[in-house]
């Protein structure tokens, strides 16, 4: 279990992160969003006890990350953002040197280079200098060291950042794999990661948390949570037919499409049949009818800048 | 295997993995004999001993030893490999001896290449042997003495470059502390305990009686000190401009 009590960082004057508090439990994968610069790499560099915390404490299984930090830290993997890695080595010497300073000696080192290899599948550039590989297997590098010890928190600065759709799809269900029994903390912008592999999300602004809950939840906050989505093949005031029912809220045109309409619900229930029922019984000349579910991407956009605004 | 040495034997695997290492030892090896045969008057002297080899060893190191340095930590901080590093279950003293060490044992290296000078004066007179023994200690403890700087300001910045020419300035003043110019401009007029503690900084107050023959623990523990100082001033820099 990770403990994270009151963390807060100070640069100077600026306040990067600002009383914190959290904790993850055994099988969560935690997305960890905000906007850049709102925190996310800074917190993990804090969490993995890179820097030092101003105020408050972190901790990963009962010890401190400052107090014992060797301890804590050997529970840890950690790729750092830009999956950092010394390019004069090969991937065999890197992974090799890894395995060493985590402890492995003889035998067991072989054996534990080889299985991230064959689990990041970096078999075919083993001997390759890390310097002349491509941005996506250089990230897989890092991958591999971080997960060298099998170790039970995962902490993952933007793993994806960078890849191609295939590699993403690859390093998401190496994440999904891994998390079973363990603590996956990913930050990310890209949304549709979070949906993806993410039980839970934490979205950051300005250092502070401004919203917590799984996937779910949080879509549910969208105010595009159980609206209908309704294609038209012409012109027709939908507006009117659903003047005077309680559950409707607006209808919002697409900003994109002039035929697509968004029809709101004003509560928390679907208004998905009463909708069809409507739409069957005045014969709305639909081509499209769905129901959508919250938009991630619009919860992040209000609560961030609902903070903005605040400051 | 501890943490220390897994670090050392990457760090000195690494720079023989690039040309780095073996371009400094060809250079090493190359100015070095052309010092001491050419300027230093090696055969002219008609002296069976190796100071003209080690006279300029302060003035060589000048500018090898910053070369090496420069990259210690500047790159770790601009590649980001330091935050990989330091969240690796490692003590920040091992990273900074390891690193350190790694550095030291290349000059060593070089340092011992240079063999074939000592064999020359033996074939060709009869040198004492002691003397030139402790000579080459001295002369990489000097070496450390400057490493130890380069291995500080390297962590002061992310520009291998700055942190070249800063290391380049701070050990000229060091060299230039032991220097009897200088000294001999401030007898006089400052209190011989200043000109005193003055000259005792500088480093070839220290490598001068070494390379003589004048066997001085105390010159040694200077070293030992100085190299110490700095490194413990490296971690310090370590800590604070890790985030930066």
């Amino acid at each position: 279990m990770i403990e994270i009590n009151n963390l807060t960082k100070n640069f100077d004057q600026f306040t990067a992160i600002d009383d914190l508090t959290f904790t993850v439990k055994e099988g969560e994968v935690l997305g960890f969003l905000g906007p850049n610069g709102a925190g996310k790499s800074t917190t993990m560099k804090l969490i993995t006890g890179f820097l030092s915390a101003s105020h408050g404490s972190v901790s990963i299984d009962g010890f401190d990350i400052s107090k014992n930090p060797i301890e804590a830290k050997s529970l840890m993997g950690y790729l750092p953002e830009g999956a950092p890695s010394y390019g004069d080595m090969t991937t065999l010497e890197f992974l090799n040197f890894v395995a060493q300073i985590r402890g492995y000696t003889g035998e067991e080192i072989l054996l534990r280079v080889q299985r991230v290899l064959d689990e990041v599948e970096l078999n075919s550039v083993s001997q390759q200098t890390i310097d002349t590989l491509s941005k996506g297997f250089k990230r897989r590098v890092g991958l591999a060291q971080a997960i060298m010890h099998d170790p039970k928190v995962l902490i993952l600065d933007e793993p994806t950042d960078g890849l191609d759709p295939n590699q993403k799809h690859h390093v998401r269900e190496l994440i999904k794999n891994l998390a079973r029994d363990k603590i996956v903390i990913i930050s990310t912008h890209i949304l549709e990661e979070v949906t993806a592999v993410c039980s839970r999300a934490i979205i950051i602004a300005q250092g502070r948390i401004v919203a917590d809950g799984t996937p779910a939840e949080l879509e549910s906050r969208s105010k595009y949570h159980h609206a209908v989505s309704v294609r038209l093949s012409e012109n027709y005031d939908l507006a009117a037919d659903l003047t005077g029912i309680a559950e409707v809220g607006d209808v919002e045109k697409d900003s994109e499409d002039d035929m697509v309409f968004r029809i709101l619900a004003s509560g928390s229930k679907s208004i998905f049949s009463q909708v069809s029922e409507i739409a069957q019984t005045r014969h709305w000349p639909v081509t499209e009818f769905h129901a959508s579910r919250g938009q991630l991407e619009d919860v992040f956009r209000t609560v961030t800048q609902q903070t903005q605004g605040t400051q | 295997m501890g943490n220390l040495s897994i670090i050392f034997k990457r760090e000195l695997l690494s720079y023989f993995a690039t040309p780095l290492a073996y371009i400094f030892i060809v250079i090493f090896l190359v100015v070095n004999g052309f010092l001491t045969f050419d300027f230093g008057g090696f055969y002219v002297r008609g002296q069976a001993d190796l100071s003209p080899f080690f006279a300029f060893h302060p003035f060589l190191y000048l500018f090898m030893v910053p070369a090496i340095a420069m990259t210690m930590w500047a790159d770790e901080r601009k590649t980001g490999t330091i935050e990989l590093l330091l969240t690796l279950p490692v003590n920040l003293r091992d990273a900074i001896l390891g690193k350190y060490l790694a550095a030291w044992a290349l000059i060593g290296i070089a340092l011992c290449l240079t063999f074939p000078i000592w064999i020359t004066a033996n074939y060709l007179g009869d040198p004492d042997n002691g003397v030139i023994f402790a000579a080459y200690v001295g002369s990489w403890f000097m070496a450390g003495a400057y490493l130890a700087i380069g291995a500080c300001l390297s962590a002061c910045t992310k520009n291998p470059v700055i942190a070249f020419i800063l290391t380049v300035t701070i050990c000229v003043i060091f060299v230039l502390l032991g220097y009897p110019f200088l000294l001999g401009m401030l007898t006089g007029w400052v209190p011989q305990i200043i000109i005193d503690a003055i000259s005792s900084m500088g480093f070839l107050t220290h490598f001068d009686s070494i390379s003589k023959g004048v066997f001085d623990v105390r010159d040694f523990l200077f070293f030992g000190v100085f190299i110490a100082a700095w490194l413990f001033a490296s971690a310090v820099v370590i800590e604070l401009k890790k985030a930066s």
